[in-house]
């Protein structure tokens, strides 16, 4: 895609994208995605009994396992795979999209080091017993010391990893790797690492003094501590966002020569995402005694909603892209034609497309309801939170990283994607999982079944309380629906996990088109330009179906935020 | 014209306006963010439910000495060891959260309106009524003011929804809901 220069002498020519590798960027891809995939495996088998143990009837772990495991789950998946991931995205978003070289390969190893020392002392410490205090710490809940800094140590790395990616765009800005703007793609990446460096400066805010307190060398406000760290927490969250928008304008273009409708609109909505972050941290703190009402009215909106309007954007316009790219290459009949016709059975494209689904339609519009300051009230530490995020961060972001690692293993590790015919199934099987999992956990939420407990049976507690029959149903739902991800989850595991250790060497000179293990657009990249007038004739036709699913999807948002004002006007007058 | 993917590095000027349908849905998706932030300050205004309440800073002891306080001037019985208090309506009531227990059980009447102050001694814990499904964090040293008026006869439940160490899950309190005016017998009562 870009003229040949300097450091082609040192690049691999990709022969399916055309772009330039850094074989020591394609190092990084490729050990943070297996350590992500390591984490993300000790996270699934935390879940597979969490997810057994809220189901009532089973039971399954004693008190102290839960709590220990429900702190390894959430370390494990939200911190350490989601980063690990995010990291090697930086890698491929940087010098691999633009065709650059690496600017520093062995600062890269300080890096990544960083992080696997911080991730297993972490990870020593919960698994020791020596912090039973979940992901978040709240104090004066206190852990062992280590864990603080195993915390500091891999966030300091991953800063430093986000260093290293703004240091490629310089060089390969300088060096003039590529040409005109930065792809879209970049863009985003760069996004999301300006969201991460404000997440981490609220991190070592928070956790730097936490470990002195742990040491008993100052004091911390509770109040204070929960500002700040959900200032590292909440906007951890907008990097993901970021991230998986940009994975999903990836792989869109990557399956079905998704095309940018407008590069100024989707530019803008990702810098509102910068723009309005850090203000989120007041989604995790509505019902907090150490603020008031005009400081969480006007922060958790983010200004009002001006981020909510961001993915609003990006919810048109990667759905359009597909249908106008699918459009071009010839599916044009009637309004959904462009969608029937879909590859389904490219992994990297069902996935992608039911975490565009799943985020939107589940995971936003819960977020913003629960997030509202009022109906906070009637949501707040009920299952109602772990059933939004699992339809965000999970069904949504996990499953686009899961999406775009279909595509990883023939273009970076240029292997075959092993066990074929379950990697076209596994995004559906998770799919399918996650979203019973978290329906059921919010309808749960709104009978007021707690997160983080042990035993809604209450069988110790000094009176009796039963939830109605209704919850045990549901929670039988959370349980099944938990362990259909989980093996999802393993599926994938499995697929990657064989791919890159034992899979078949993949000559990327020699494809066909309809190659076992090799998804379709690898095997035949559709084409990522187009011009001309029959490409004039698509555009004037716009985008009849997606213009179909916006609304269904707005409809569905006004009555499921409205009857949540309803919900709330029912309970006692509170002021 | 020439269209591209995310892939490709767009050259030239691509400052370009939006298309018909792009413009529409922005529009649109704007006044909505409208309506959800426009909602809140009028829920403050014309709706019953808000968690503003009356909220200030106190030392853990002295909330202690209050609830004890509290629990000698209304105290009307005992219940599973925990003292049952019944304040008197449009008084200032005090619960307190500790690991792993709510203490007092309140005994309120319906239609009357309470402060209910609610605060920590040691960590955070989440202070969640059931089945009426009203929920706030509870964070030592902050005393969570909040004026409210039960609307419905019966007995009610104090979960913990806030991990609060090993014993969390039996972190249960009670509240007891009776109809106006059966709060007569209360010492201190004010009407
Ligand atoms: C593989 C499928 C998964 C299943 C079956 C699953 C299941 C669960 C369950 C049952 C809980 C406990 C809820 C509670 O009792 O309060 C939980 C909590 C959580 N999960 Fe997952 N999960 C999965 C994947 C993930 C992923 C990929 C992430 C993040 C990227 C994630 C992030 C979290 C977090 C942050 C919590 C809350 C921990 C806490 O409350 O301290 N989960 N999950
Ligand atoms: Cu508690
Ligand atoms: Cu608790």
């Amino acid at each position: 895609m870009s003229k040949p220069s300097l450091t082609d002498v040192i690049l691999r020519r990709c022969p399916v994208t055309g772009l330039g590798v850094d074989p020591h960027a394609e190092r990084f891809i490729k050990l943070h995605a297996v350590v992500a995939v390591v984490t993300f495996l000790v996270g699934v088998v935390a879940a597979i009994l969490l997810a057994l143990t809220r189901w009532q009837a089973v039971h399954l772990l004693p008190a102290d396992w839960y709590y220990r495991l429900l702190t390894a789950h959430g370390l494990n998946m939200l911190i350490f795979f989601i980063i690990f991931f995010e990291i090697a995205i930086l890698y491929f978003a940087g010098p691999v999209a633009l065709s650059s070289r690496l600017p520093a390969p062995r600062f890269g190893w300080l890096v990544f080091g960083l992080m696997v020392a911080g991730a297993v002392l972490v990870d020593v410490m919960v698994f020791a017993g020596k912090a039973d205090v979940l992901f978040t710490s709240y104090v004066p809940l206190r852990a062992e010391p280590p864990y603080y800094l195993g915390i500091i140590l891999f966030a300091v790395g991953a800063l430093l990893g986000v260093g290293h990616f703004f240091a490629a765009l310089v060089v390969a800005k300088r060096e003039k790797s590529y040409e005109g703007s930065v792809p879209l793609v970049t863009f985003g990446g760069l996004t999301a690492a300006i969201i991460a460096v404000i997440t981490l400066l609220h991190g070592a805010a928070v956790y730097i003094p936490t470990y002195f307190w742990s040491l008993g060398l100052m004091n911390m406000d509770p109040q204070v501590y929960r500002l700040i760290w959900w200032g590292l927490g909440h906007s951890s969250q907008q990097i993901n966002v970021a991230a998986m928008v940009a994975v999903w304008y990836l792989l869109a273009g990557l399956t079905v020569g998704a095309v940018v409708l407008n590069e100024k609109i989707s530019r803008w909505a990702f810098v509102l995402y910068i723009g309005f972050i850090s203000m989120a941290s007041a989604h995790h703190l509505l019902v907090d005694p150490g603020m008031g009402p005009a400081w969480k009215v006007w922060n958790t909106s983010y200004a009002m909603y001006l981020a909510v309007l961001a993915s609003m954007i990006h919810g048109f316009t990667v759905p359009a892209g597909i249908e106008l790219g699918q459009r071009l290459r010839g599916f044009v009949k009637g309004r959904f034609g462009w969608l029937k016709k879909a590859p389904w059975s490219d992994p990297g494209f069902s996935g992608m497309f039911l975490s565009l689904l799943i985020f939107g339609f589940l995971g936003g519009i819960t977020g913003v309801t629960v997030g509202t300051e009022q109906i906070n009230i009637i949501a707040h530490n009920t299952l109602r939170i772990p059933g939004h995020f699992h339809t965000t961060v999970v069904g949504g972001t996990a499953l686009a990283f899961m999406a775009l690692t279909y595509y990883l293993l023939p273009l970076i590790f240029r292997r075959k994607v092993a066990f074929w015919g379950m990697a076209k199934l596994q995004p559906y099987v998770f799919a399918a999982g996650i979203t019973t999992m978290s329906m059921g956990m919010t309808f749960a939420g709104v009978f007021g079944v707690p997160r983080r407990h042990w035993d809604i049976s209450f069988s110790q507690a000094p009176f009796t309380m039963e939830f109605p029959p209704a919850v045990d149903l549901l929670m039988a739902l959370v349980g099944l629906g938990g362990v259909t991800a989980a093996i999802g989850g393993l599926m994938y595991i499995l697929v990657a996990v064989k791919s890159v250790f034992f899979g078949e060497k993949l000559d990327l000179e020699r494809l066909e088109p309809r190659m076992a293990g090799v998804p379709q657009g690898v095997a035949k990249l559709p084409a990522q330009v187009h011009s001309g007038p029959a490409a004039e004739a698509v555009h004037e036709g716009g985008t009849p179906g997606t213009v179909v699913l916006v609304f269904v999807f707005l409809a569905v948002f006004v009555l499921y935020y409205f009857t949540n004002w309803k919900l709330l006007s029912m309970i006692w007058k509170i002021g | 014209m020439e269209w591209h993917t995310a892939v490709v590095s767009p050259r030239g000027v691509w400052w370009k306006p939006a298309g018909r349908q792009e413009r529409l849905w922005i529009m649109i998706a704007f006044a909505w963010c409208m309506v959800l932030f426009a909602m809140m300050p009028f829920w403050h205004l014309k709706g019953g439910q808000n968690p503003s309440g009356i909220r200030s800073r106190v030392e853990t002891k002295a909330f202690a000495v209050r609830v004890e306080r509290f629990i000698q001037d209304y105290q009307v019985g005992e219940e599973a060891g925990i003292p049952v208090v019944a304040p008197p309506p449009g008084s200032d009531v005090y619960l307190q959260a500790t690991m792993w227990a709510w203490k007092p059980v309140l005994q309120l009447e319906e239609g009357a309106s309470y402060v209910l102050h609610i605060s920590s001694l040691d960590v955070n814990h989440g202070f969640s009524l059931y089945p009426a499904n009203i929920n706030f964090q509870i964070v030592p040293g902050y005393d969570y003011g909040l004026e409210i008026t039960p609307n419905s006869v019966g007995e009610y439940k104090i979960l913990c929804n806030e991990f609060c160490g090993i014993n969390h899950h039996q972190m249960l309190g009670k509240v007891i809901v009776v109809p106006p005016g059966t709060t007569a017998g209360a010492v201190g009562g004010e009407r």
